[in-house]
Order: structure tokens, then sequence, then C-alpha cells
């Protein structure tokens, strides 16, 4: 495999509805914004692209990947769509980078997009809903809330895990999207005030869950070579990894944890794995993507995390996965104050805050969550992080997190359907 | 040209599809038998809750298995919103079932017991349409503990 880099990228701000841009007009946006920022490239250095969104029933419009790609005159260059669902971002972002690493290209633009206010935000949660079994899932109540909150109750039971352990994860954040301009839904919350939202699903309210968002995301990337000749600051993808499981909870097994390097079979003598409560498919992205990247402890090795918080539960839930704290842990990682960013006033104690910022752009409960778009938005993030280039993109360098060298993003798909996990290092 | 805002109009989609549950077919047949039809591997054992042709874990054909109509609940949410199809339904339980002899899990929803009642352990037992729809919801569970037939 070749050495692949991140070479620049682009966002457009995630909102509620962009009636006055189509999805072309959104990616073409963001596209342009990392071309401006890539002065010394030019559009003949691309080789290819690769178009992600989630869903035909939000476009309405099959091969809408396609017009992208005439939209930024990128044709006849070679060209495909990939989608699998939460995660597509995230799997669209590895696609370019096995483009690249085969040698098959120089150069590979990653774009992904979602226009998901063109229907009710129920009639929204309908078209994800479809994202679960139609036989067996779908019928019995058809809304991914549900799903996730059966599996914190799990997680609860097993584990302990609080409702005000999640609503900590809601109220960092939103916070921390307070300085970040792109973000749709950056405010000020107490753990009260979690709690006293509208409940959707018990025991997640409103605002332990993430909104629909349209929005577009571009990410450029290249080999050492043309990454050396046309960008100051490149940024190194040391590590790429995906996992899977099946497509019903209910038909997961209650094995054995698939253990990370710093872990010992003698901490989960007594847990059945994954059951409903924890992510087998990202345990195995993350180990994976560890392997590449030669990391033995991500607690220690890593400067921080862009996770796949859909829900405030699965951003405890994906601590455990990614091995940043033991299964079980998550809630106390919260409280620990480590995933928190340093420097920002959450109104919480956080005896170790900023250890380890996790989503320090607020993540999708904040940010966002235009599906096609959210995994490429993670590696933009965690891109401009790794340039130490927060300040000129965000207008304020509160999100910086000082002397990061390794960030990790995590895309996620369904129930844990598909999950991927890239590690990105400083050159 | 002078300026205007972008055009917005509404479209309306409706299709109706033939579908066939196929090699699944005879669990949703055996509800209207008030039958649970889970599947147990012939070569390693295991035993699904939920129809599958092939074990997931070895990969050999599956037998159907006839599941027993009590179990417990091994997870749940009260749901207080849902997809379009289902808001109008609000608010519902679900539940993940967990059966003796089974390795896996059944979701369904939990009827007859007030939200803040449900936890995790509760006995509960399938009851089955007297209609049938051929649709997964011919079955639900009440708690075990439910008066029959109320
Ligand atoms: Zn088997």
């Amino acid at each position: 495999m070749k050495p692949v880099y991140m070479i620049s990228g682009g966002i457009t701000k995630f909102a509620k509805a962009h009636p006055d841009k189509d999805f072309r007009l959104m990616v073409k946006e963001a596209y342009d914004y990392a071309l401006r920022d890539l002065p010394r490239f030019s559009k003949d250095m691309i080789s290819g692209a690769v178009g992600s969104y989630f869903s035909d029933h939000f476009t309405r419009q099959l091969k809408a990947a396609s017009m992208v790609q005439d939209f930024l005159g990128l044709c006849p260059k070679p060209s495909k769509r990939v989608e699998g669902g939460g995660a597509t971002g995230g799997l669209c972002f590895q696609s370019a980078w096995e483009a690249v690493a085969s040698g098959r290209m120089e150069c590979c633009v990653a774009f992904g997009f979602e226009t998901m206010s063109r229907v009710n935000t129920w009639k929204g949660n309908e078209f994800i809903a479809l994202a679960s079994d139609t036989n067996f899932d779908f019928p019995v109540g058809g809304f991914y809330s549900g799903y996730y909150a059966m599996m914190v109750q799990r997680h609860m039971y097993e584990f302990g895990t609080t409702v005000e352990q999640m609503a900590m994860v809601s109220v960092k954040n939103h916070a921390n999207a307070l300085y970040n301009p792109y973000a749709q839904k950056a405010k000020r919350l107490t753990v009260k005030e979690v709690r006293e939202s509208p409940m959707v699903a018990t025991p997640l309210t409103m605002e332990d869950i993430c909104t629909m968002s349209d929005g577009a995301a571009v990410c450029i990337l290249a080999s050492e070579d043309l990454a050396g000749k046309v960008c100051d600051r490149p940024v190194r993808i040391s590590g790429v990894g995906s996992g899977s499981d099946a497509m019903r909870m209910a038909d997961r097994p209650h094995g054995n944890v698939i253990l990370l390097p710093h872990e010992l079979e003698s901490d989960y003598r007594d847990l059945k794995y994954p059951g409903v409560h924890s992510f087998r498919g990202g345990r195995m992205a993350a180990k994976l993507a560890y392997e590449m990247a030669h990391l033995q402890d991500p607690n220690e090795e890593l400067s921080f995390v862009e996770l796949h918080d859909a829900y405030t539960s699965s951003e405890i839930q994906t601590y455990e996965d990614l091995g940043l704290c033991k299964y079980g842990q998550g809630g106390r990682f919260v409280e620990s104050g480590r995933p928190f960013m340093p420097g920002v006033d959450y109104g919480l104690e956080l005896p170790e805050q900023g250890g380890l910022p996790v989503n320090p752009s607020g993540g999708l409960l904040a940010c966002g969550h235009p599906v096609g778009a959210t995994g490429l938005m993670q590696a933009v993030f965690a891109f401009w992080q790794l340039q130490r280039t927060m300040e000129k993109h965000l207008g304020n360098g509160t999100l910086q997190v000082k002397n990061a060298k390794r960030g990790l993003i995590h895309s996620h798909a369904g129930t844990g359907t598909y999950i991927t996990v890239s590690i990105l290092e400083a050159a | 040209m002078e300026e205007t805002g972008p055009l917005i109009i509404h479209d309306h989609y409706e299709i109706d599809y033939r579908h066939s549950y196929a090699e699944d077919s005879p669990f949703f047949l055996g509800l209207g038998k008030g039958k649970l039809l889970g599947s147990r591997c012939t070569a390693c054992g295991y035993t699904f809750a939920t129809p599958r042709a092939y074990c997931m874990q070895c990969g050999a054909a599956t037998q159907w298995h006839e599941l027993p109509l009590t179990g417990r609940v091994h997870t749940f949410t009260t749901c207080h919103y849902g997809g379009e199809a289902f808001l109008k339904e609000t608010p519902f339980t679900l539940i993940l079932v967990e059966f003796d002899g089974a390795d896996t899990l059944f979701l369904s929803r939990l009827k007859n017991l007030p939200p803040d009642q449900v936890r995790i352990g509760l006995p509960v037992r399938a009851r089955f349409t007297k209609t049938p729809t051929f649709k997964v919801t011919d079955v639900w569970f009440e708690p075990l503990d439910h008066p029959r037939g109320q």
C-alpha cells in the first residue's frame, strides 16, 4: 500500500434547510472552499472522485452523484457512489483512501451530501428506519431512536450508566459547537435541561438525539508525491479499519469481547458480548485501524476523537468500542471530564477536563447529521485540527486542540451494521 | 433578470409493492396458527429466535424451531414519537424478548402494562392476532401475570 495524505477539505454550514441551493451547489461550495485552501493545486491533478449520499428516498433522484460529478466539471474522470447508511461518509473517505493507496489514483476527491429537509421530521425518521430490517424490525415501530433507547437501557442495566452521564455528553457537544460557525445547533445546556426536554424514547430526550440536516463536505486525498508538491501541511492517513454486525440487533451474539492490545481477557470475565449494549463492528474497525497505525493504547496516543454521536448514549458506547476506556466505564469516562475541551466552561465539575477531547467540533449532536456528508465533515475537522488551522477556518481558536498530533474519526451506520475508523496524523 | 427566492413546489409519491417473504414465509404463516418459529442450526445447534435459513455462526442450513410462548424482557423502551407511519400509535413500548433455549432475541411490542412498570427480566407471554395481516405485528407480548385474554 502507498502512503495516502489528505491535502484539503471544505464544508458547507449544516442547516435545517438550504432551499436556495440544491445538492450539487452545496457540494460545489465545499469543493471550491477546499480548492481555494490549496492554491498550488489545479483541477487537472484530480484523477477521479467518490460521491456519497445515504438515501434515495430523501434525494428522490437516483444517480445523484453523477449530477455532482458533472456539476463540478469532473467528467469524464472515474466516479462512483458509495452508500452505507450513517457510515456513508466514512466509507466514502476510505474508498478514496483505497483509490490512492492502491496506486490507482494520484488524487481522489471524496464528496458527500444529504438533503433531509425535503420531508417533515417524522417522514424523515421513517426513511431512516427503512435502514432496519423491513420484514422484522421496521413494522414493529420503525424508529431508530427506539432501537438506540433499547440498547442504552441494556447498557445502563449491565454497567450502571446513568441518564445524567448521557446528558453530560449533550452539554459538552452543544457547548463546543458555540465556537464552530458550521454547526447547526450550538447552545449552552445544563444536565437538568437535557433531562427536561421532551422524552422521545425512554430514556432518550430530544437533547440526547442529533437533528436532521442539509449539508455537504469534501475531502481531497493524494499520494505522497503530489501531497509534497501542492500542500504545505499535508495530513497522513495512517490507519483505516471497518467492521460490521447483523442487521437485526436481536440476532447479535452474546459471546466474548474482541480485545484491543491494551486489554486482557480477565478484564471481561463475565461480560456477554456484544449483546445489544455494545458495537462489535466498532471494536473491529478500531482494532484494524490501530493495527495499521501501530497504536498500542489509543487513550495515550490520540490527541482527539471525532466520533459518530447520533445519540449521547452511542457516544458513551463508542468510547468503549474504541478502547478509550474499558467496556462498562463509558459513563465514568464522561464524568472524569477527559472527553471535554480544555478551556471551555461547561458549568460542570470536571476533574480531568480535556485529557482527550471527543467531538471538539460539536459532533453530530450539535453540528447536525446530513448523513452522506457527516463522515467527511469529521475528516475535515480532523484535518484542520492536525494542520492546526482551526482558527483560520472557524474564525476563532477555541476548539484547536493544542499540539494535535494524531486524531481518530469514526463513522457509524444503522444499529452498528457498518462502522469505519480512520486515523489521521500530522505529517 | 429580477432577483427571486427559490421556487418550492409540492410533489406526491406513492407505490404498491408485490412483496414475497420467500424462505421466511413459514414464520409469518406460523403467527396465524399461534406459533413463534425460530431457527436451529443443523450443524452447531445455535438457535436463533428469528428466521434465518442459514446459520450466522457456521453457515450450515437451519431447521425451523418452535420457540416457547413465554420469555423475559431483555431490554425495552417506550416511544413517544416515531416514524410517520407509527406516530398515531404513540406511546408504544418496544421490547427485545429472550427465550429459554434460544441464543438470540426477538423484537416485539409489549402491551397491557403501563410504561413505568416495564423492567428488564419481566416475564412475558406471546399473544397473537385473531385476524392475521401476515406482518410481524401479528404477534405481541404482555406481562405473564396479566389475566389471559384481557
Ligand atoms: Zn451453525
